[in-house]
């Protein structure tokens, strides 16, 4: 049975203008990075979106959580058009959309200690009393597993796996319902992958998250996604069931990117 | 509860990492001594500093209960520089914190929403900073009319340009940082962005700089005292004497040495203290 749709955009565009000087003057190029994607989340699935660096898989995620402005086309957020608010509106709606870095140590304000960093989201939401908001914070911690001792520490004195996991700890304090997040564990060791992946589907039970998961590792997509959605130059060439895109690829790229995945990894997926 | 779970406070952390560092305490006691000097002046000075006596003119240091000896009134060098260094510590802390506060705020302006507002602020500033600083002053000085308040005025707008562009610069690196990007996706205003994550973490130069910054401002004082454009006779500063000292050289060269020696003690006190700063302030080497 199909949920309510909790996202969708239509005909989203991003064009930038990259003025080339030449020998007769300047000559404006436009690069398409996202052309004319059209996408429906489902809510409470996890819907995985892979292609190439470069294909516009950042730029989507940074158009649907209108941290920049798109050039053409509507994303709709519950039903309401979020390419049409103005900027007080979009703050609020930041409480229902996060998202989830792939730099786990940039993501961090190195002069915070962790309890700020948590505390922050509600802070600027101006949600809930001080003391409240550091007990709240405390709780996160303990629930993506940290101890409440992390909390005076700087992010420095954490590992990359640690500081993902307090920025995971930040999305899910504001209680979202929409989570992006953008190559989240392709920094971090492949044994931390795992955890990582694992606390988020435990998160996503316990929350009732929507995760749109961008990657471009199609083994960590296959395992942890309900829907695909392949992009390549700007575009989505391919979208549908997990499972079904990787036993039966449809268009060339897809078949070229599953090709490209190292047989010795996929021998052990069997 | 939460105190107990607190690793060391920041304070302690760079309280005990200052304490490593010899030369900055050493920096920090003449600092020390000097601020010693300036607020207990009138209870360390053996001496009224203006009061002349004609018959004990350009003594030489330990002479006739003179520590430092006289000038060629007769004034107790020693008293004078005492109450000098009330001079120069006010000079110099009050226009590093004109200079730093229309610098930073200019500074941060112009490097975050950049564009024109940048290229005017900027333009200006290098202006500013074209000047020569002396003829940058005496300008001010003619125009403002001599005085304390005008001495800070004239130099912490020489000093304005150098923390408008340090700033920048900070903040043109600073605010491309990802986790700006992630509070901006928190949903915080421009206001927290600019003054909660992004000048917090541009400081740390700042805080050096303006260091190093109130020994420049003790010369710049010294300098236009020296050319006659800053504090006025009688009124004891440290330039003031170096000034009327210079023209002893020969007969009482103790004036100007002492005078001189001062100035250099706290401006190298101040840097060694600025460099210990520097150290102990970058959270990453904090242990």
């Amino acid at each position: 049975m199909e949920s309510a749709i909790l996202l969708e955009t239509q005909d989203l565009e991003k064009n930038y203008t990259l003025k080339k000087k030449t020998l007769f003057g300047k000559k404006a190029e436009v690069l398409q990075a996202v052309n004319k994607v059209s996408l429906a989340i489902h809510q409470g699935e996890t819907l995985g979106i892979v292609g190439e660096s470069g294909c516009g898989k950042s730029t989507f995620a940074r158009l649907i959580t209108r941290l920049i402005a798109p050039s053409g086309g509507k994303v709709f957020f519950d039903q309401k058009e979020i390419t049409a608010m103005a900027q007080p509106e979009v703050r609020s709606l930041r409480k229902d959309i996060q998202m989830i870095f792939q730099d786990p140590y940039a993501s961090l304000d190195p002069r915070k200690r962790v309890l700020a960093i948590l505390t922050e989201p509600l802070e600027i939401h101006g949600i809930k009393t001080a003391k409240e908001r550091r007990e709240l914070a405390y709780e996160m911690l303990e629930k993506v597993g940290l101890q409440r001792e992390h909390a005076s520490r700087f992010p420095h004195e954490f590992s990359g796996g640690q500081c993902q996991r307090i920025n995971i700890a930040r999305a899910l304090i504001l209680r979202p319902r929409l989570v992006i997040c953008d190559e989240p564990v392709s920094a971090l060791d492949v044994s931390i992958q795992a955890q990582v992946l694992n606390l988020l589907l435990d998160l996503q039970e316990e929350f009732h998250l929507t995760y749109v998961f961008i990657s471009h590792d199609l083994n960590v997509v296959r395992y942890f996604c309900d829907r695909i959605a392949v992009m390549y130059k700007g575009e989505i060439v391919e979208s549908g069931d997990a499972e079904t895109i990787y036993q039966a690829p449809v268009h060339d790229y897809t078949k070229k990117l599953l090709q490209a995945i190292p047989k010795s990894i996929e021998s052990n997926e069997e | 509860m939460e105190t107990t779970e607190k690793t060391p406070s920041l304070v302690k952390m760079f309280l005990k990492k200052m304490l490593q560092n010899k030369l900055a305490c050493f920096g920090l006691l003449m600092i020390f001594l000097i601020v010693v000097l300036a607020i207990f002046a009138p209870l360390i000075a053996t001496h009224q500093p203006n009061v002349m006596d004609t018959g004990a003119t350009l003594l030489g240091p330990g002479q006739d209960g003179h520590l430092l000896g006289t000038d060629n009134y007769g004034r107790d060098l020693f008293s004078r520089i005492v109450y000098g260094s009330r001079i120069s510590l006010i000079v110099g802390l009050g226009a590093v914190a004109v200079g730093s506060v229309i610098g930073i705020l200019l500074g941060l302006v112009a490097g975050y929403f950049g564009g024109w507002l940048d290229s005017i602020i900027m333009r200006f500033m290098d202006a500013l900073a074209a000047f020569p600083f002396i003829l940058l002053a005496i300008t001010l000085m003619t125009v403002l009319g001599t005085g304390l308040i005008n001495v800070i005025i004239a130099v912490g707008i020489g000093n304005v340009p150098g923390f408008a562009r340090m700033i920048r610069g900070q903040v043109l690196s600073v605010k491309e940082e990802l986790f700006i990007e992630v509070t901006n996706s928190l949903g915080a205003k421009q206001a927290r962005i600019i003054f909660i994550h992004i000048l917090p973490n541009c400081l740390t130069p700042i805080i050096v700089y303006a260091t190093m910054n109130v020994a420049g401002a003790i010369i710049s004082e010294a300098a236009l005292s020296f050319l006659g454009l800053g504090i006025q006779a009688p009124t004891a500063s440290w330039g003031n004497i170096l000034k009327e000292g210079k023209d002893y050289l020969i007969v009482a060269p103790h004036i100007a040495i002492f005078s001189g020696m001062f100035i250099l003690l706290s401006v190298l006190g101040l840097n060694l203290f600025g460099d210990g700063l520097r150290d102990a302030l970058d959270p990453k080497t904090r242990a």
